[in-house]
């Protein structure tokens, strides 16, 4: 049985999964070998969150969270780089109509395509093309960038994301993993 | 290392009284007159007129130092590389080329080149203390309350007010995990190689989200046990109707975002207002 997309445990999940997202996306930066782009674990908790609760859940949290980070940081909101945050999220979020980690089934081949597709239209397609839309931001500038994030973002989400579902399928008990003796 | 999220400070003043749905409307239209113009002048008005209401609201400069900090280095950074990037981007925007001088043989610095990059940092700049009214003054059960005036569903606002509840116990949490996990030696500083960091922090990740999991699972059943979600409505402890200072509020940013569409669409006629032709 499939939950509701708006059930009110959904509801709560996304709630606390953003305001993990907005603790992991402040205090974890870890600075990657190309200069002033951090790992991003945060992406991570959206992909497990999104692939958990589904894609509504998924794009809110990374949206939502990205966007208070934004405020608390900068005092002003960079909406491109945010709106590629929740489309990321969403497509992250697709893996829950093929998964069932309830029922701790181990996170497939369709969790990490849908991660990398993900990021790859985010930060590929939605960011770049909002930066020069709405910043007129140089168009190479914008692209060099987003090949980054990409690379960065989708990959940290994947292994993340992934790390985190393996653990929390192995803790639920499987369908008929009882035997009669 | 403390951050206060919506560090709402109680005072009795213009901005204060306001309600946070106007606040949230007003902040809209006002980084929007910024974020659709080029025309410096436009650019230029919003932010003093910012600084102002900044000046109203009582926001002292102790509170957004670190802020503005984190802000000046972005801004510096995207300055620099952006040159990098495009030395030629300004005159090709704006359609005409004053050079000014040369270095590095390639690197022309032209006159276009340096108003696209100054009106991009005011661009920025005027944003920031509209951001910092908006947090720093609003109520969070008040805004999602009056949020569910305006007919956003009730459920997204209850859901952005137990985001804003509960980010302090998380990030209590995600403290106790990560010295728990240093306690046993897991090194997650600067001195640890990349890959250690990413593999330690994960174990820090894997408590705090089954700890958040636990959490989820308790607010659901208390929530569903109070019949959250069973009507279509719901009234608001902190519910207070929008009064005539909030409609001035709104038609004052209304206006300035009408002018700067105005200035864009029938006066400059362009997103990039040039003043060397």
């Amino acid at each position: 049985m499939k939950k509701s997309l708006f059930s009110t445990k959904t509801i709560v999940a996304t709630s606390l999964g953003a305001a993990l997202f907005l603790v992991l996306f402040m205090f974890v930066k870890i600075p990657s070998p190309v200069p002033e782009t951090n790992i991003q674990i945060a992406y991570g908790i959206s992909a497990f969150f999104g692939a958990l609760f589904g894609p509504i859940c998924g794009g809110l949290i990374a949206f939502v969270g990205h966007a208070l980070n934004d405020l608390v940081a900068y005092g002003s909101a960079w909406w491109s780089w945010i709106i590629a945050s929740g489309v990321a999220g969403i497509f992250a979020g697709f893996a829950y109509f093929k998964l069932d980690l309830e029922k701790g089934q181990k996170p497939g081949a369709s969790f990490f395509v849908w991660n990398l597709v993900g990021h790859a239209v985010a930060w590929l397609l939605v960011a770049p093309v909002l930066d020069i839309v709405m910043y007129g931001e140089p168009v190479n500038l914008v692209f060099v960038q987003g090949v980054t994030a990409f690379l960065i973002n989708g990959i940290t989400a994947a292994i993340v994301g992934g790390i985190l579902a393996v653990a929390y399928a192995s803790t639920r008990t499987t369908k008929g993993s009882l035997d009669k003796e | 290392m403390k951050v206060k999220l919506f560090s709402y400070n109680q005072l009795d003043t213009f901005v204060h009284r306001l309600s946070g749905v106007t606040k949230l409307i007003c902040f809209l239209l006002l980084t929007s007159a910024v974020m659709f113009t080029y025309d410096l002048r436009v650019i230029v008005c919003v932010f003093l007129f910012s600084l102002v209401m900044v000046k109203v609201a009582q926001i002292s400069l102790k509170q957004v130092k670190p802020m503005l900090i984190y802000v000046s280095i972005f801004l510096l950074l995207n300055f620099i590389l952006t040159f990098i990037f495009a030395p030629g981007h300004g005159p090709e925007l704006y359609g005409s080329r004053h050079e000014l001088f040369s270095f590095f043989g390639n690197y022309i610095v032209t006159k276009e080149q340096l108003l696209y990059q100054f009106t991009k940092i005011m661009k920025y700049l005027s944003a920031i203390p509209l951001g910092f009214i908006f947090f720093l003054t609003t109520n969070p059960s008040e805004f999602a309350s009056s949020l569910n005036n305006i007919k956003v569903p009730y459920k997204a606002c209850t859901s952005l007010s137990l985001t804003l509840r509960y980010f302090p116990d998380i990030q209590k949490d995600f403290n106790d995990v990560s010295f728990a996990q240093q306690a046993r030696g897991l090194d997650n500083s600067e001195k640890a190689p990349m890959k250690d960091r990413i593999i330690n922090t994960t174990k820090i990740i894997i408590p705090l989200i089954f700890s958040t999991l636990d959490r989820v699972e308790l607010i659901t059943n208390a929530m569903d046990l109070r019949g959250y979600a069973k009507k279509p409505k719901r009234t608001w402890y902190s519910f207070r109707a929008l009064n005539k200072e909030d409609y001035l509020s709104i038609a004052v940013s209304a206006v300035i975002f009408a002018i700067s569409l105005f200035m864009r669409f029938v006066v400059v006629k362009s997103m990039y207002y040039n003043p060397f032709i």
